[in-house]
């Protein structure tokens, strides 16, 4: 480590590490530095000249933002020359803004406003015709006002440099200068958002906010996005019981202010017309309105009578990606000790416990990587999976990690993804060889001449290069399941360094059900079923018993409705029907389909009984990030005559005549830490807001055939069966785009 | 079919270094170059080591011709000699400065010079790549150059091996398309890579981080034209040309109401007031003199009574003005000094790149309130409003354009305010009756 | 569709530069040489050939004030006002221009045979007042001479509409 730099700003003595921005080093000693175009992460441009501050021997002025601290320096921020500056710049600024402040969406949080209300002038001595330009619609979700625009050029730097999307330019030129979009009139991009949110002013205005609220009217919640893996922190801006905006307020929890198009304007499926609002139970083969009551005490009548007459194996349940831990983990209990049935599982979209049983076998368990090892690592390995579209908050932390400290990225991919763009090495193999080339590459089997376009010397290439490496993170879609991700964390642990590993399943909560127990074969903490202490363990803490053999897989649950064998289907969270392609013939054997829903899906349709569940943004409870870490969601609001999962399995448990004492999630939550195998985490931490990374340990059983395992490979656009309920998400022409274009 | 004529009027006064050739009949042939002592100094050079050329070069006192006055044996002597990345000269042929025009004489006469200059450039800092950035306006200078180019490789004085050598040096022409800011060495390196012409932040410089990232020097057509002289006859007689520390003649452009408007080679420090009466014939129609523009427009303006100034960069810069680019204007007793500040602030305000606030919003402020005020729409405040918003410019902006812009403002400003008064009191130009054309 | 003199040309200018970005102003240029003004096929075109997004190319369009979007005349007059030639009436001949083919800066004349603007100096300012059709210098200009100049070149298409 070299030698820190010893300066002086306003008196106060400053040590900071070398090549750190004046700029920065004055926020250490709580100096403010006033900045527009700077922007911590994207590159410099002394633009906007807010930052001009007095350093003694120079003479002129210098621009604190790409002034890199001298030892000896001598900084003044406070003198009247400075302050002259700040206010001149601002009243240059004014001079074309127009102060439509009053119904400006910005108004509030914006920080020229805040700028001139503390370094401004109280008056304009501008007297001439301020430049006008109209309004101009650069897609159904972004809106560019020129006026309003003072040419920071942030939402540049944060599409070229932050999303690799390149889709803003500068058009003319002087005061005339504008930004201007890709296509002509119009943007062609992935619609993140990213330039609404880091606009300082009201420029770049949200398509779905715009002029509906003032920012101090709605209450502000941190939550988590409920779509895809990532586990974004958000803060869903609410007044009169609507979300109206999301984005990540404080810019707090693991993704910073990234959130990418679903995140930033798919969450509106919550507050559609379409929504579930009232239990549905089928009459005379058509589904009508029933109250809670109504619904919930048929269900369990028909399942006391199913079970009467079949026995458990009659009866099967099928969870959710997206819902609660505390929801899964009594999903399941229910399950094996309410119903006594193992016959539980969910729509795996990776291979989480293959993950988790080589790791355990490797005594390697500290090898889980988090969000936060992405962006910091030195070396990164992509096998399969598209992130730019099924993890946009990976796919920004990978380019974070190649873009502000050099990492090197390798991919293994059979498509050419527009991650490449950032790789060293890109190995494209044919379709479906992922798995060939791990294989190949962890020197269980040799790889076939035709599997990549170079040939094996690619592939040798490539695991020189790794070699080479140390601390890398590999990262792996379901292109690599069962025996493979054996031989892959095996190899990987080979690497120099401290090699960490991440799973990519789709879903917000897609390894919470795994960690969960929402498998046949596996509680809570990948253990297996099969182990008598195990479930002796569970057992006792429930006061009940488990049924000791493995219960069937999603497939042979299907297999088991059409044997006729299985006469009830739990679902919660889920479309089976759509996932799995399933005709419509299929369920058509079920005496009982039970469906907890926010939509009437296909699945819904054909059920019995529909009642509607909360969705994500109207209850809380805890959920789990693809790389394992555990996040609060927080209840913003309430959705009329809907429950949480979690009360529905309350009542139905209780209608069964169990005495759970469970209030909250939070006791749930409190019997998942206590336990839950590598959930041993520290309740205050969650309930800040920080996603605490688990460490599970386990090993559940090999996976059973190949076909369990499978993504839906959701493009930006879609998130399974809920952004068909998003008008945003179906608002742009980008989402008309075959699957895995790269903008 | 263009029509104009050689603005090289001559005078007794001249000492003709650069110009010398300019009368010879095909003086922009190959030919005629070698047959008058061209690429002698290259010769020359490749029997010197590279830092000896630098150093004959820095005692020159050669200073930089395009406006800032920068010593270019120092700027040269900037570049690291070891690197394992490439080496640039780039030659800023992007004359845009109002009242500047003589990059244009000296590539349309003698483009050899030119080259000869590049090339030693490259030898000194151990460069092989060059380039010429050309104002787009120049289109049939680029003609010229491409055609002297050619006749360079052709006759081994570029390319491989150049003169037995082993030296190799590579020159290309680079057109622009219209931007006063790509004068400005950053922003010309931006457009030079294909970007919009934007300044660069300094540092680092372009010594270190130039062209493609690379160690780059870049000097005026006139400062390289130079040097083959400087090469040939000593750093000492070159630097006795002129004044202590402005060494060599330079190329003035007398323009405005002076009765021989044209471009004339004098030795650095010569009497502005001699130039104007002797070399230029006086001001125009036997008319008063009211000030002169000392260097481009970028330059602080002098009053008549301040023409008793040696012109080289110390001198001028002693009196608060700057030598600037050469571009002597001159304006006389009938001429309205806030139309003359609106125009020249018309001129930046359409030419600032729109990088950085003060420049961009302060240049087009000041350039709407002129506009008003000489169309008779004067408040007694804007004087002083104009006078503060050229101040918060100044010293403020990224790269030097808005300084220029608030120079010439203040000068005026401060120097002529009584013109401004006179407009409040008569409601309207003094000068003219009709209201400035808003274009 | 761009001449094949055009695309050769285009891959002489190109092989100049260690990066290809660095050709586009020069592209641009020629292009619109050739064609009048930059078309759209001219911007994908030089996109591809230097290997960038089509904005970045729209982006110099905009910076660059000779580069046009749009058809400017067969004779394009470019009149400069600044310091040196407004001082020696180069502002009359602006207005002259205007007056007699009826159109104002940044315009076209019906016919597609003049437009007009007003530039920023030259760098002809010794032989001010001065202008430029199309890259042609013209110095030392009177309303006299102009209109001589103007009545010259309406000859001079007339003369090439024959021959065509």
């Amino acid at each position: 480590m070299a030698e820190p730099i010893k300066l002086s700003i306003d008196g106060k003595p400053v040590t900071v590490p070398p090549g750190t921005l004046l700029i920065e080093a004055a926020k250490q000693v709580g100096i403010e530095v006033p900045s527009f175009c700077y922007y911590p992460g994207l590159s410099l441009q002394g633009a906007c000249r807010m930052c001009l501050v007095a350093i003694e021997k120079m003479p002129k002025l210098q621009t604190a933002c790409t002034t890199v601290v001298t030892n000896g320096m001598v900084v003044h921020t406070d003198t009247p020359e400075v302050a002259n500056t700040r206010k001149s710049m601002l009243e240059f600024l004014l001079t074309n803004h127009p102060l439509d402040c009053p119904v400006c969406d910005k108004g509030g949080e914006c920080e020229l406003q805040d700028a001139v209300f503390r370094y401004g002038a109280a008056e304009t001595r501008f007297l001439e015709g301020k430049l006008h330009e109209e309004e101009k619609k650069f897609s159904n979700l972004v809106y560019y006002d020129r006026p309003r625009c003072i040419l920071c050029f942030r939402c540049i730097r944060v599409c070229d440099e932050g999303m690799d999307v390149n889709a803003y330019g500068i058009g003319f030129r002087a005061a005339h200068s504008e930004i201007i979009p890709n296509r002509g009139e119009q943007l062609e991009c992935e619609e993140c958002g990213m330039c609404i949110d880091i606009c300082p002013v009201g420029a770049l205005t949200s398509g779905t906010y715009r002029y509906k609220t003032r920012p101090w009217e709605v209450t502000y919640t941190g939550t988590i996005c409920n779509h895809c893996g990532d586990g974004c922190r958000t803060t869903l801006s609410v007044r009169n019981n609507v979300v109206i905006r999301a984005n990540n307020r404080d810019h707090s929890g693991l993704n910073g202010e990234f959130l990418c198009v679903k995140g930033r304007f798919g969450w509106d499926f919550v507050n559609s017309e379409r929504r579930l609002k009232s239990p549905l139970l089928r009459k005379n083969g058509k589904q009508e309105e029933a109250s809670w009551e109504e619904a919930l005490t048929f269900t369990v009548e028909r399942l006391k009578t199913i079970l009467a007459e079949h026995g458990p194996g009659a009866v099967a349940v099928i969870g959710s990606n997206r819902t609660t831990n505390e929801e899964d983990y009594l999903l399941q209990r229910f399950a094996r000790t309410v119903l006594g049935t193992n016959d539980i599982d969910h729509h795996r979209t990776a291979d989480f416990s293959s993950l988790v049983r080589a790791l355990t076998e490797a005594g390697a368990t500290d090898r889980y990587a988090t969000i936060e090892d992405i962006s910091a690592a030195k070396s990164l390995l992509l096998i399969g999976n598209d992130p730019t579209h099924q993890h946009p908050l990976i796919a920004y932390q990978i380019r974070q990690a190649v873009r502000q400290h050099g990492a090197r990225l390798y991919i293994v991919n059979s498509r050419e993804i527009k991650l490449r763009r950032q790789s060293s090495q890109y190995l494209q193999v044919k379709p479906q060889g992922e798995a060939e080339a791990v294989r190949a590459l962890a020197g269980q089997a040799p790889a076939a001449q035709d599997l990549c376009a170079g040939g094996t010397g690619a592939l040798t290439a490539l695991a020189d290069a790794l070699k080479k490496e140390s601390d890398t993170v590999i990262l792996f879609g379901d292109e690599i399941q069962g025996q493979t991700v054996n031989d892959l964390v095996t190899c990987g642990l080979t690497l120099p360094g401290k090699t960490r590993f991440v799973a990519l399943g789709d879903y917000a909560n897609s390894r919470g059900a795994a960690d969960m127990g929402l498998l046949p074969d596996t509680l809570p903490g990948y253990q297996p079923l099969s182990n008598e202490k195990a479930r002796e363990r569970m057992e006792s803490a429930w006061a009940a018993k488990i049924p000791a053999a493995p219960g069937r897989n999603i497939r042979s649950i299907f297999e088991g409705i059409r044997a006729g064998e299985i006469k009830a289907l739990l679902v919660f969270g889920a479309n089976p029907v759509k996932t799995f392609g399933l005709d419509n013939a299929a369920l058509t054997g079920l005496q009982l389909l039970f469906v907890a829903e926010l939509f009437r899906t296909e699945t819904a349709e054909l059920a019995n009984v529909v009642v509607p569940a909360a969705s994500f943004a109207e209850k809380s409870g805890t959920v789990t990030n693809t790389c394992g870490e555990v996040q609060a969601l927080k209840r913003t609001m309430r959705q009329a005559g809907t429950r949480s999962d979690l009360e529905i399995l309350l009542a139905l448990a209780r209608l069964f005549g169990q005495r759970w004492t469970y209030q909250s999630p939070e006791d749930v939550l409190r019997e998942i830490i206590a336990l839950v195998p590598g959930y041993d985490i520290p309740l205050p931490s969650l309930l800040v807001g920080r996603a605490v990374p688990t460490h599970p340990e386990g090993r559940p059983p090999a996976l059973e055939r190949p076909d369990l395992v499978f993504s839906s490979r959701d493009s930006l656009f879609t998130s399974g069966t809920l952004s068909r309920y998003s008008w945003a998400l179906n608002s742009v022409d980008e989402a008309k785009k075959p699957y895995g274009h790269a903008f | 079919m263009a029509d104009y004529r050689n603005p090289m009027l001559g005078s007794p006064l001249e000492v003709k270094v650069l110009t010398r050739r300019f009368d010879l009949a095909n003086s922009a042939s190959i030919a005629v170059y070698v047959a008058h002592e061209g690429y002698q100094a290259l010769k020359k050079a490749f029997g010197m080591k590279p830092d000896e050329v630098i150093n004959e070069v820095k005692k020159s006192n050669l200073r930089g011709r395009g406006g800032a006055g920068f010593n270019a044996g120092m700027k040269w002597s900037f570049v690291p000699g070891q690197t394992t990345k490439p080496k640039y000269v780039v030659s800023n042929a992007d004359e845009s400065e109002p009242g500047t025009c003589k990059d244009r004489v000296l590539m349309e006469y003698d483009p050899h010079q030119l080259i000869e200059g590049i090339v030693i450039a490259g030898y000194a800092i151990q460069s092989h790549q060059g380039y010429i950035y050309i104002r787009g306006e120049y289109r049939y200078l680029m003609d010229i150059l491409d055609r002297a180019i050619e006749e360079a490789y052709a006759q081994g004085y570029l390319g491989k091996n150049i003169l037995g050598s082993g030296f190799d040096f590579d020159l290309a022409t680079h057109t622009g398309a219209g931007a006063y800011e790509c004068g400005e060495e950053t922003a010309l390196l931006n457009s030079l890579e294909g970007l919009r012409g934007y300044p660069r932040v300094k540092p680092p410089f372009p010594a270190l981080i130039g062209l493609y990232g690379c160690p780059t020097i870049i000097n005026n057509v006139e400062t390289l034209s130079n040097v083959p002289h400087i090469i040939s006859h000593g750093g000492d007689w070159y630097a006795k040309l002129g004044t202590p520390n402005n060494g060599g003649t330079r190329l003035f452009c007398l323009s405005g109401h002076i009765e021989r408007p044209g471009i004339y080679e004098l030795p650095m420090g010569f009497p502005l007031r001699q130039m104007i009466e002797d070399v230029g014939g006086g001001v125009w129609h036997g008319k008063k003199l009211k000030c002169v523009i000392p260097g481009g427009s970028s330059c602080p303006v002098l009053t008549a009574d301040e023409i008793d100034v040696p012109m080289d960069f110390d001198s001028l810069a002693r009196i608060g003005s700057m030598l600037g680019s050469g571009g002597v204007v001159i304006l006389d007793e009938d001429t309205c000094m806030v139309k003359a500040a609106w125009r020249i602030m018309k001129f930046y305000a359409h030419e600032s790149c729109g990088w950085c606030v003060p420049c961009r919003e302060g240049t087009h402020w000041l350039k709407t309130l002129l506009e008003r005020f000489h169309s008779d729409g004067g408040m007694p405040d804007d004087p002083d409003t104009a006078l503060d918003v050229s101040y918060n410019i100044l010293g403020k902006t990224l790269c030097p354009l808005g300084d220029a812009a608030a120079m010439p403002m203040i000068s005026i400003l401060k120097k002529f305010r009584h013109e401004f008064e006179e407009h409040l009191k008569l409601g309207s130009c003094p000068y003219e009756k009709r209201a400035v054309n808003v274009a | 569709m761009l001449s094949d003199r055009l695309k050769a040309k285009f891959d002489s200018v190109i092989a100049r530069y260690p990066l290809k970005r660095s050709a586009i102003v020069p592209l641009l240029l020629f292009a619109q040489d050739e064609i009048g003004y930059v078309s759209d096929e001219a911007v994908e075109e030089i996109a591809r050939r230097v290997g960038v997004n089509p904005i970045e190319v729209i982006e110099d369009i905009g910076y660059y004030s000779m580069l046009h979007r749009q058809p400017v005349g067969k004779f394009h007059l470019q009149v400069c006002t600044n310091i040196s030639c407004m001082l020696r009436g180069g502002e009359k001949i602006f207005e002259h221009c205007a007056k007699e083919l009826g159109i104002e800066h940044k315009q076209t004349t019906p016919d597609g045979l003049f437009s007009l603007e007003e530039v920023e100096c030259l760098g002809a300012c010794c032989g001010a007042p001065a202008m430029q059709v199309n890259y042609d210098f013209y110095e030392n200009v009177t309303p006299e001479k102009l209109d001589a100049l103007l009545a010259d070149l309406r000859k001079k298409d007339q003369g090439s509409r024959i021959k065509d």
